[in-house]
């Protein structure tokens, strides 16, 4: 045998394995063909990306997947998309989706250490969950805010952190897409997903202290004391009260601010509304100006209108650079 | 060769620091608060309402079914409110808060100090009586014994074991008891034996308290089938699993009971409990708490009513020292640091360590280096840093193939842990979500 037949031979071996195995393959990529519906890539292309999980499925390809085998699309939001995306694939697929207003999520705690006395110190494992294994926490409002930021860690936004001052977290509302993330994530359940509302204009009681007045006060200046003053004083019947805990509906509330006045420990907060005329008959309370500061920083919005709250964004601009 | 358990374990400094002083009795306090359920089990239900006068030993809250237990008013007086009131770990929990007026005991209570040897009982009758009065394990983890005496159909028990291992370091409660109320002990035994029908009891007992062996073995010579035994020094021996394995060379199955391999276990204190409830009538009114810290003026044992704050146990020994820096209910190992002293006593408060600052404070966690000491220490045989591994990456189904359930939270593993890792803290988290699993699995 030369040398030239050992070449032929490898050559016409090798070519006819190849051959062969190029045939089985095809014959099993066409007997075993997965028929995929080309809309799921088109639609995986609209979705953000983000595989947050915000919309209850696993990651964007799996939303896409659901959508195009749902009948209906009621049920169906992608939070970071929003309403744009929604309707581009809803156009794709050639259904109807119902807009749906954007929420936000907001903190409902205001104990900041000039509010809420610190009773005892926690030098556990930095991390909220294992501190309310270990105990209700460093003050006597076992509801309250642990402060060691694993909303911060679960947000994928960049739209949660902590004030160094207040020991609480703020929200960026430009930021924030409502995923839920940080809901799920906190061991006393403070965050809530609420409307963002007209103008990103919000009330809402921030404040999850089920405990009786007195104890509540005692513990946290600024707790709902469950006095119900804000329950009669709404027009609307927005607020309800649960357990000594206000609670106002973000769906029926009409943003009049009436409770906001009315209640006595300023535990119903207002953000981007601008600010009010002085009424002369009421003194406001003396720490109603501070908590107004406190919440406001909370969901720096980018359309700051008046005066006051850029200042305050620059302000708080500064403390976290 | 002193017997021990097998697997694991530790040996931490001792500092058993109030042994040589005497069981004192607290003065009665002004008020008591007496948490509805103070055991482990189907919550109890409040039986008196607001303005109620109540004598010492009256029921202020009935069991809330089997699994449950009996509490009374530890002091005579008026019952101020029913509130919730704040716990060791700071929620709030339903109490019985009662002004003390005087301590006039209620009839057919013995309050006597003479002992009484006879056994008339029957084993339904001493059953019953541990139950009405409300008698938990006093060792800490309170459960009800008449629930671990009622013996289910098709199981059988062959030894009675009394845990006088006290293998906590600091306490000294069950120490003082075994000294000061070595026959009471004997009797209550007999009781728990002849309540189970079984012939044989063994009391265990680490060999750093010898005074109490020695007392012990020599009255037990009057008492028949009870053998003491000494055992090493080493923690967790008093836990329930390693005190058997010590004493018994029997081995508690995974997710299983004492009861499944022939044995019961109770505490020194529970025995007392028994003994007095048994033979005088005396419902759990009352515990030995040993308060005690390196910085304490005069650490001791003191007899206090459940219900009184921790506070009044603090001020009978010398008051908070300047450098506290942690209270805790319980010992070093197993107790939980307290928020407020305000808290009351209650059935298993076995004792209040207070630590300065240096000891209290915890050292920065740093990385794992893969030294393995936590797998050496654990006496369940659990690998406990994997475990807070799988726990922080939250795959709690894995965290269940990996026996997570059967860590006793003794926390060897983090007290040995050279790179001060929170193993402990994360293996609870997983143990709280898989129970969670299992419990919804169950349903």
């Amino acid at each position: 045998m030369n040398n030239m037949e050992i070449i032929l031979y490898t050559l016409l071996s090798l070519s006819g394995l190849g051959i062969i195995l190029a045939l089985i393959l095809y014959v099993v990529a066409q007997r075993f063909k997965v028929v995929e519906d080309p809309r799921i890539d088109e639609i995986d292309e609209l979705l953000p990306g983000a595989n947050c999980g915000g919309c209850g499925y696993p990651g964007c390809r799996g939303f896409a997947e659901a959508l195009v085998q749902a009948d209906s699309l009621d049920d169906f939001y992608c939070p970071v998309g929003g309403n744009e995306t929604m309707k581009a694939a809803a156009s794709i697929l050639g259904k109807e989706v119902a807009e749906k207003e954007k929420q936000v999520a907001v903190v409902r705690c205001q104990g900041s250490p000039e509010h809420r006395k610190k009773t005892s110190e926690y030098d556990g494992p930095q991390s909220c969950i294992l501190e309310s294994k270990t105990y209700s926490g460093d003050s006597d409002c076992p509801y309250a805010c642990l402060g060691l930021g694993d909303c911060v860690e679960a947000c994928d936004f960049d739209a949660i952190h902590m004030n160094p001052e207040t020991h609480l977290p703020e929200v960026i509302e430009a930021n924030c897409t409502a995923c839920n993330a940080c809901v799920e994530v906190c061991p006393h359940d403070i965050i809530e997903l609420r409307n963002a509302g007209k103008k990103s204009r919000r009330i809402y009681v921030s404040c999850v202290n089920e405990d009786k007045g007195g104890p509540a006060k005692k513990a946290c200046d600024v707790a709902c004391i469950g006095c119900g003053k804000c329950v009669k004083v709404c027009a609307f019947d927005a607020i309800t009260l649960e357990n000594n805990l206000a609670y106002i509906d973000y769906e029926k509330c009409k943003l009049c601010r009436k409770c906001v006045d009315e209640c006595p420990t300023n535990a119903i907060v207002e953000v981007n509304f601008p600010p009010k005329k002085k009424k002369t008959e009421k003194k406001p309370p003396p720490d109603k100006k501070e908590t107004e500061k406190k919440s406001q920083p909370k969901d720096n919005t980018n359309q700051a209108s008046e005066n006051e709250q850029e200042q305050q964004n620059s302000n708080s601009d500064e403390t976290k650079a | 060769m002193l017997k021990t358990f097998p697997k694991g374990g530790v040996h931490p400094e001792e500092n058993k620091l109030s042994a040589g002083n005497g069981i004192k009795k607290m003065p009665l306090p002004k008020q008591v608060i007496v948490p509805v359920s103070q055991h482990i089990g189907a919550p109890a239900q409040a039986v008196v309402k607001r303005g109620d006068k109540v004598k010492t030993g009256t029921l202020i809250a009935k069991a809330g079914g089997f699994v449950s237990s009996n509490a009374h008013s530890p002091v005579s007086g008026k019952v101020k409110k029913i509130d919730n009131m704040m716990d060791a770990a700071g929620f709030k929990k339903p109490c019985i808060i009662i002004d003390t007026e005087e301590d006039e005991w209620e009839e057919g209570i013995d309050t006597s100090n003479d002992l009484i040897k006879d056994i008339n009982a029957t084993s339904d009758e001493i059953r019953n009586k541990i139950a009405d009065a409300g008698i938990v394990g006093l060792g800490g983890a309170t459960f009800p014994t008449h629930v671990k005496l009622s013996i289910p159909d098709g199981k059988s028990i062959d030894h009675i074991i009394i845990n006088g291992a006290e293998c906590e370091p600091y306490l000294t409660s069950d120490h003082r008891v075994m000294l000061e109320k070595g026959h009471q002990i004997l009797i209550g035994t007999q009781l728990l034996m002849k309540a189970t029908g079984v012939s044989k009891a063994i009391i265990g007992i680490e060999n750093n308290k010898r005074d109490a062996i020695e007392f012990l073995t020599n009255i037990a010579k009057e008492y028949d089938g009870i053998h003491i035994q000494p055992l090493k020094v080493q923690y967790p021996q008093g836990g329930e699993k390693q005190l058997i394995k010590a004493l018994l060379n029997r081995e508690v199955p995974s997710g299983g009971l004492p009861l499944d391999i022939g044995c019961v276990v109770q505490n020194v204190g529970t025995t007392v409990a028994v003994y007095e409830a048994v033979q005088k009538n005396k419902p759990l009114i009352e515990r030995v708490v040993c308060v005690t810290g390196k910085s304490v003026k005069e650490p001791c044992n003191l007899v206090a009513r459940i219900g009184t704050p921790l506070s009044e146990l603090i001020e009978e020994v010398g008051g908070l020292p300047e450098d506290t820096g942690k209270v805790i209910s319980g010992g070093p190992m197993m107790g939980k640091a307290v928020s407020t002293t305000d808290i009351p006593v209650t059935k298993g408060t076995s004792g209040i360590t207070i630590f300065n600052k240096i000891e209290s404070k915890r050292g920065v966690a740093t990385n794992c280096i893969r030294c393995a000491r936590c797998l050496s220490v654990c006496p369940v045989g659990l690998e406990p840093y994997h475990l807070k591994n799988i726990s922080e990456n939250e795959d709690w189904e894995m965290l269940e193939q990996e026996h997570v359930m059967d860590c006793i939270e003794c926390g060897s593993c983090s007290y040995t842990c050279p790179a001060n890792v929170p193993l402990l803290d994360y293996v609870r988290l997983g143990k709280a979500n898989v129970s969670q699993i299992i419990r919804s699995r169950k349903k």
